[in-house]
Parts: C-alpha cells; structure tokens; sequence
C-alpha cells in the first residue's frame, strides 16, 4: 500500500456508495459496474481515471450501504488512494480489506483538481509535487498492519486459516 | 467501571469484564446475516478460494430480499447459488423470499437482547432495536465472519438521545428519524445511538426499529434500545422465550455518554427529505408545490404492518391522484397475510395503490418500481441518494408512510394533517 504516485480527482463531502456502485448495475460484473462508477456525480471520471490516481474528498466518504463493490470499483479502476476529511465505517473497513488505501486527511481543501501527489500511507506522509506542501497524516492503525502486510483480508484469512481443513457443515 | 449498553456487549462478546472506548478488540460473533445481495454469490467464491467451510452454520442466518423475485436471467441465476448456499452448507436458517431480512430477522425472533450480530447489510443496525450489537459490514468482512466467527471493532462512543411526550396526529417514528438525520447530522461514524425516553418507550417494536435501522443514516456503528417489556413480548410473539437476563442489558446510570440530545415529541411536525440526502428534512409542508410521479411505500423500514395501517388510514374512502402512481411493496409475507387479514390491503388496493411482491424492490433500484429520467418520487425508504431508485436525473423525497399515502392522493407532496382529523 505504500508509495502510490497519482494524479488527483476532488470531490465534495458525503459522497455515498450509491453513486460508485449504482444500483441499476447491481446484477453486473465488477468490469461493467465499475464503469459506471461515481457518473452521477462526475461522468469524466470513470473513463478518464489512471492507475495510480488519489481521490481527495471531504467528509463522510463513502456513506450509505455496505457494498463492497463501492471500494472494488474505485480499485479496479486503478486508484491508488483515497484522502478524505473523514470516512463512513463502513466504507473504511471494506477500502482497507481490499488493500484500498483510506487516510483521514483534513487538509483535502488545500488540494487541487490534477496536482501531483506521493502518498506513502505505511509512513503517514503525503507530498504534492504540484505546490511543494508536504503533509503529516495518521498512518493505518496498527493493529491492521499485519493483515494489511498480508495484502488485505482475503491473503490474511489464506495464511491463518487456509491450511486447516474446516469443517464444512452438515 | 460503569459501562454504557453497547459497552456491555462488547464486553461479554470479547471475554472481559469491561471494555473501554476507543479500545480495540476482537468479538466472538452469536449471529451472523447473510442476505442474496452480498451473501453466497460474493462469500462463496471467496471460501472455494480459501479451501474453508463455515465456522457455524448455525449461527449464520441466510435470507433472500434483494432480487426476489427474479426478473432476468442474473437475478434468477443470484438466488439459485444463493438457494444451493443453503443446502451445501446446511444452513438451518435459511428464509427464501420470506421478506425483507431485517424485518424476517425480528419476525422470527431470532434476536436476544445481549446478542452480538453482525449483518452484510448496513440496515442491520435495524436489529439494535431489540437491544443486542447489530451492525453491518461489507461482504469482504462477512466472508471472515463466516470463515472465523469473529470480528474485530473499534469499542463505539454512545451518543443518547432521548425522545419525550406525545405524537400529534400524523407524525411517526419515520418523522423522528428524518430530523435526527438533520439534528445530528450523516457522519457520526464510530459512536452508537441509544435511543431513550418516553415517546420511544410508547412505542410498538414495529415502530423503534425505523429508529435504529435509520441509525445507518447517521452514520452511526448501530442504534440501540434498551429492552423492555415490549421488546419481550415482541420475541414472544415471534414464539421464543426470552433470554433471563434480557432486561438486564442496560447503560449503567453513571455511564458516560459523548453527547445527550433531548427532543419534545410534541413539536415534531411531519418531515420530508428532499433530494439528495436524508438529513435535507425539513417540515411537510415547505414542499407542497412538489409534483409526485411516483408514491412508494416498501423497505424494510417503511411497509410493515404498522407502516401499512398508516398509509391505509389516509387512504381510506380515498384515490390516488391521476397522474400519480402509488405502489406498495410489503416488507415481509407475514405483512402481507396480516394486512390482508385485518382489510388493510384492500384498502390500499381501493385506493388504486399498486400491490408489488414482498422484497427490497425499487428501494435500492434492484426490483419492480424504478424511476425513469426526471421522475419524482415520494417514498416511505430510508435512502434518497443520487440514482438510488433508478435513473440519475430522478429524485427521491423521503417521508413517513403517512406522508407518502397524503402526497398520492394529492398528487403533490402534502402534510398528511390536511387529511386526517
Ligand atoms: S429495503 Fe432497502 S434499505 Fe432495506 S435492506 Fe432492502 S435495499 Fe436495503
């Protein structure tokens, strides 16, 4: 999760999981899903959208229903993390599962459409190359960063639970 | 150390005597929902993957609401890996096409004061009405639950608020909801509401379960209410005796809690939400210039029998507007047995409402009634989100089913007090 380089997509406060996984498309794989991601409120941005681009939000991101294919589309469309003023619970825990990088940024105003950023969410640290600010942020809690260095929650439950054989109901 | 209810909960869920907040810790889950939206088509890959069964399929209680029933071929092919779920794992639980998990969950009395459940679902907060941990997780985190049996929190904060006096005609617990949304605003994340006071312990379960589900709204991790004997005889009448130590689970009188917020019931007037969020509430009344497409009354927190009861008391002797249309999706089949028993469907059906399968439907886009370009609709839902209920374009006005049945025969969004005397 460390060292992402992208360039930014600004959107407001309370943008909800709705609008990155519409309902309309439920039934669709994440590939037809994902490009319908966020058109409610910025249509240019799932077809423009570039590996390794950084969301910069205000707060509540990510509210509303728990769908996980809200985090999975941003992440299949290549974004490489997500700054926000604040996150729904939710929406964060799903990000992070992923390997979604979620950090609380209060600074998200002083953030442009397009500037350049580094973001090394393992050190807490984000650069923008565009206005030379560099910033301190929270780095993931650390109770999450072994399951983070597994490479999110499905590679962690393959190590700790994948070998034993359960058992499988009645 | 006095310990606030949810506290408690935690507690007993993680071993301890006490829990503090902020704390994290890990819980041993009772209880675990499933529904066919982010259930078995997206956990059981994951388990193949893993090479893992599940770690009680006793503890797992699997509904479909979302897709039911199934209109094209995905639909259909969703709830038969659903329906195959059950049987590969023995899922005793399983209630296909019973209704709305949340409301079935209750129905059934499978929830306990006490209990610690977890729901792939954020309205699971819906079951904190009975006075457990009932929250929702996204399917990533279901699938460890259900590899696992537990889950790790954050332990909550505990906001209060507390509700006192009387409804006026008209107004209902829906009301209360959509001007918390306003009051507290949608980004409590982390803190859990408990909900107190007299008005809330006037109510019928039917009635404090919008409290908690639109808990979610608040962006709160649940919504709680203190069990009482209405929450005790509710899980009677589902046929399972209550827990002995159920009306133990209380906040201790000495609890801290990060806020207290007081509302007199007696100044609720009728709210609506306008687009796009449901904490845009205001009075009814501000928007009586606003032309209804569409009236829905569905979801799981606004078509239960009492939900239905209301609707129906305005549309009695009644008709829906022309150029408008009322649908009507019951949350559950035993909704629907008992309001076609006691005349209230007919009523509906009188009125020109239209009856729809018993399911989520348009509320989240994913069944019959979805919103075309422009369309304007009223409902007796949770969510008004941008393209919640179908098209971008469309919009979605929130409001108590009251609310919603008095906008129908109107024709335009009106205080339901115009109709009833
Ligand atoms: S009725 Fe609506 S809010 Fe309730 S579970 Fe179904 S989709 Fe979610």
């Amino acid at each position: 999760m460390t060292g992402v380089n992208g360039n930014v997509w600004v959107f407001g406060d309370e943008i909800n999981t709705d609008t990155m996984a519409p309902g309309l498309y439920f039934k669709e794989p994440i590939e037809v899903m994902a490009t319908h991601c966020l058109e409610a409120v910025n249509p240019d941005f799932a077809p423009n959208v570039k590996s390794g681009d950084i969301i910069v939000a205000g707060t509540n991101f990510g509210m509303g229903s728990a769908r996980e294919q809200a985090p999975m589309a941003l992440a299949h469309l290549g974004v490489g993390a997500i700054l926000a003023k604040s996150f729904s619970r939710i929406f964060y825990r799903n990000a992070i599962n992923f390997g979604l990088a979620a950090l609380i940024f209060p600074q998200a105003d002083e953030i442009g459409i397009g500037d350049e950023l580094v973001v090394d969410s393992a050190a807490g640290q984000v650069k923008n190359l565009s206005s030379g600010v560099h910033y301190e942020v929270e780095a993931i809690p650390a109770h999450l960063v072994e399951m983070i260095d597994a490479g999110g929650l499905m590679p962690w439950l393959k190590k700790t639970y994948g070998k034993k054989e359960q058992g499988k109901g009645q | 150390m006095a310990q606030t209810l949810v506290q408690k909960i935690i507690a007993r869920a993680s071993s301890r005597d006490c829990v503090r907040t902020g704390e994290i810790v890990t819980c041993n889950v009772d209880l675990a929902l499933l529904l066919d939206s982010g259930g078995p088509r997206r956990i059981w890959p994951r388990l193949k993957d893993l090479g893992v069964g599940v770690w009680d399929p006793d503890r797992i209680v699997l509904m479909t609401d979302h897709f039911v029933p199934a209109v094209d071929a995905q639909s259909a092919a969703i709830l038969k890996l659903t329906r195959e779920f059950a049987k590969e794992f023995g899922i005793k639980n399983f209630f296909d096409m019973q209704g709305i998990g949340h409301v079935v969950l209750a129905e059934q009395g499978l929830l306990q004061p006490g209990m610690f459940a977890c729901g792939g679902d954020s309205h699971s907060t819906n079951g904190g009405a009975f006075g457990c941990y009932m929250a929702g997780f996204g399917a990533i985190e279901m699938t460890g639950v259900v590899v696992t049996g537990e889950i790790w929190l954050q332990v909550p904060e505990t906001i209060r608020v507390n509700w006192d006096g009387d409804f006026h005609k008209g107004t209902a617990a829906k009301d209360i909801s959509l001007k918390l949304c306003r009051e507290l605003g949608m980004d409590n994340a982390f803190c859990t509401v408990e909900f107190g006071g007299s008005t809330i312990a006037n109510m019928q379960m039917t009635e404090r379960v919008v409290l908690t589900n639109m808990a979610a709204e608040l962006g709160a991790e649940t919504g709680l209410i203190e069990p009482d004997a209405v929450t005790l005889d509710a899980i009677r009448a589902a046929g399972v005796e209550p827990d002995a130590d159920a009306l133990e689970w209380r906040s201790d009188s000495d609890a801290e809690y990060l806020a207290t917020h007081n509302f007199d019931t007696g100044r609720l007037v009728p709210q609506v939400a306008a687009p796009h969020k449901p904490s845009n509430s205001g009075p009814a009344d501000d928007y009586s210039d606003v032309h209804i497409d569409q009236a829905y009354i569905g979801a799981c927190v606004g078509a239960k029998l009492s939900d239905l009861h209301m609707a129906a008391e305005v549309l009695k002797d009644r008709t829906v507007a022309k150029g408008t249309r009322l649908l009507v999706a019951p949350s559950s089949k035993r909704t629907m047995a008992e309001a076609a028993a006691d005349g209230t469907l007919a009523t509906i059906v009188e009125a020109g409402g239209n009856l729809l399968p018993t399911g989520c439907g348009a509320c989240a886009a994913m069944g019959a009634g979805i919103l075309a370009e422009d369309e304007v609709c009223i409902s007796s839902t949770n969510r008004n989100f941008q393209g919640r209920m179908g098209a971008n374009s469309s919009s979605v006005y929130l409001a108590s089913p009251y609310t919603v049945a008095a906008s129908a025969v109107a024709g335009r969004i009106t205080d339901p007090r115009e109709l009833l005397f």
